[in-house]
């Protein structure tokens, strides 16, 4: 260590000391709570496992885990379906797709908007009575009564994961258009003299060259699946409705803490969804990297 | 397909494409029709709403917006007003401080070095929501609940913009010009200031728009400190609607309130959406 490398503490000092602040004592603090009964405010007991032991018998908590993965299972197959077509269609060489550009800009852009002001637009974009959706799909005569979109279980828990979908295809893109970027010319030119057609070569070319992009888009999209939050709470009464069907964990875990001052018992949810983000996440992992002859996600 | 002889599937070429141009026009029409309809509707009176669904804009809109004001008591400038501040102040510091210990990072040999940046690559992993209960728990000991100081400190540890303005020093940035920096007598903090940050202004401008876009668009953080109506940001004074009279008689003025929370990113993204896509494409590529 030389004399003038003492320097690097200071100029790291400032970001450590909010680093350990705001983000790993909060935490740890939240990870201290599993084992309370803290309400969120005044004296606490200690209660040991029990918030644990609800956590894994908790009907409301099963009910949450179900909905919020059928939530992001719908979700991801129109997601990366989509970002997967893209892909196919401007990585071909023969077809040669201009304005990637100009349409990777606008299919990004549903991404970038405030989630709360997407809820709410939805919530009455798909209104019953009155909402647009309903309106214009009645004009072009596709129904003939207007449908309750977010009244329904079904449909309800559908249109948020077209939603996300909606929100999150062109990121899936971008990432994968990226690693295509990367991919040699060569590879496709001399597929295509063997007379690979363009299944083939994305089959046995694009594919397994993206399988490090594909798997953080996998890993990445579940864990925003997994804290999918804004949408449940805004676009119906926020508390799961149609009948628990958008219910999902970290809405749970919200309403736990907030609206019952049960922080003791929000704070094991919390750890709960972060377990199973892991644990979900390795699996991702390992299908990835064990899947030999083709690679992909499908 | 592989059944057609060769000058018939170059003749097909033509007109493949054109079928590839319609279906990415159609996903561009889904892209931006919800936004549409809500300008559309952000204009129209609530009697022009439930009577149906036209493409022809009216003149509502200001009228719309000053019933949220008269009838819900909120004001939407006030909020836009709040998330400017909270956001702009946070993505100064997030700027700063990001440059400034990637700086620390790559061009001095301390100890621990290493053990530090694992550390917090590990906690980029962690989502916001598993410290949250503390999170509100800490701001409430420090005594900044309703305060804007627990939505902007926290900027200056932005992990991922320390890891892409670090990544982006290493290659432009050569030791040897710090080196001459030091022979012609400049400190360490005038070396940084007056030769590095210009340099890696290109990173830092990225993760600028990036972290402006993120912190505009918070919502859970706002949602557990700020309490009373005057000091909520734009998204939260939109999802307070929700429960609000106005918003459920009149349409209009719903869709007008959310036009107006959503204009400035639209702008912000219409100047800059080169930097974003850039910068969403290469952060992915190097992680």
């Amino acid at each position: 260590m030389k004399k003038r490398d003492h320097y690097g503490y200071i100029f790291i000092a400032p970001f450590f000391l909010v680093f350990f602040v705001f983000l790993i004592y909060p935490v740890l603090l939240t990870l201290f709570y599993t084992f309370t009964d803290f309400k969120g405010f005044g004296e606490y007991n200690m209660t040991g496992l029990a918030n644990w032991q609800r956590l894994f018998t908790d009907k409301q908590m099963g009910v949450a885990f179900v909905n919020t993965w059928k939530i992001w299972g719908m979700n991801i197959v129109v997601q990366l379906g989509l970002a997967f077509i893209l892909v196919f269609i401007f990585s071909d060489i023969v077809w040669k797709i201009k304005a990637v550009g100009f349409f990777r800009t606008l299919f990004y852009l549903p991404n970038l908007i405030t989630l709360a002001s997407v809820s709410m637009l939805f919530r009455i974009l798909l209104d019953e009575n009155h909402g647009a959706f309903n309106q214009v799909l009645f004009n072009i005569g596709l129904i003939d009564e207007y449908i309750p979109f977010l009244a329904r279980p079904f449909t309800a828990q559908a249109a948020v994961a077209l939603i996300q979908a909606w929100m999150w295809f062109g990121n899936s893109f971008l990432f994968l258009m990226a690693g295509v970027t990367g991919i040699s010319k060569d590879y496709f030119e001399a597929a295509k003299v063997d007379g690979a057609n363009r299944f083939q070569m994305f089959g046995k070319i694009t594919l397994p060259l993206l399988k490090p992009i594909m798997l953080y888009v996998a890993i990445t999209s579940l864990i925003g699946g997994m804290q999918i939050f804004e949408l449940p709470l805004l676009i119906t009464n926020g508390l799961g409705a149609p009948k628990d069907s958008l219910l999902t964990m970290v809405l749970l875990l919200y309403n736990q803490a907030v609206r019952f001052t049960n922080f003791g018992y929000g704070s094991t949810v919390a750890y709960g969804i972060f377990l199973i983000t892991i644990v979900f996440s390795i699996i991702a992992y390992k299908i990835m990297y064990s899947n030999k002859k083709q690679g992909g996600v499908n | 397909m592989s059944t057609y002889k060769k000058p018939i599937k170059a003749q097909l070429v033509p007109v493949e494409r054109g079928l590839l141009y319609a279906f990415l026009l159609i996903l561009v029409v889904i892209c931006v029709t919800p936004f549409f309809m809500m300008l559309v509707n952000a204009t129209r009176s609530a009697a022009q709403i439930n009577s149906g669904f036209t493409l022809i804009p009216s003149s509502h809109f200001m009228e719309n917006l000053n019933s949220i004001k008269e009838q819900a008591n909120i004001n939407l400038y006030n909020g836009l007003k709040n998330s400017a501040i909270i956001a702009f102040s946070a993505t100064v510091l997030t700027a700063y401080f990001s440059s400034l210990t990637a700086y620390g990072f790559q061009f001095y040999n301390f100890k621990g070095k290493n053990f530090l940046f694992a550390m917090i690559l590990l906690m980029m992993m962690v989502p916001q929501q598993l410290g949250m209960l503390g999170f509100y728990t800490v701001s409430a000991k420090l005594g900044m609940l309703n305060t804007f100081y627990p939505l902007i400190i926290p900027s200056v540890a932005n992990i991922f913009g320390v890891f892409f303005i670090r990544q982006y020093m290493a290659s432009v940035i050569h030791m040897s010009l710090i080196e001459a920096a030091r022979i012609d007598g400049a400190s360490e903090i005038t070396i940084f200031h007056k030769i590095i940050f210009p340099l890696i202004v290109p990173a830092t401008a990225t993760i600028t728009i990036m972290a402006f876009i993120a912190n505009w668009n918070n919502y859970l953080g706002p949602l557990l400190i700020l309490q009373t109506n005057n000091m909520k940001t734009i998204p939260l004074l939109i999802g307070s609607l929700k429960g609000a009279r106005v918003a459920q008689n009149n349409y209009g003025a719903l869709y007008a309130a959310i036009a107006l929370s959503i204009i400035p990113i639209l702008i912000i993204f219409v100047i800059f959406s080169r930097y974003i896509i850039s910068g969403i494409s290469s952060g992915g590529v190097k992680e």
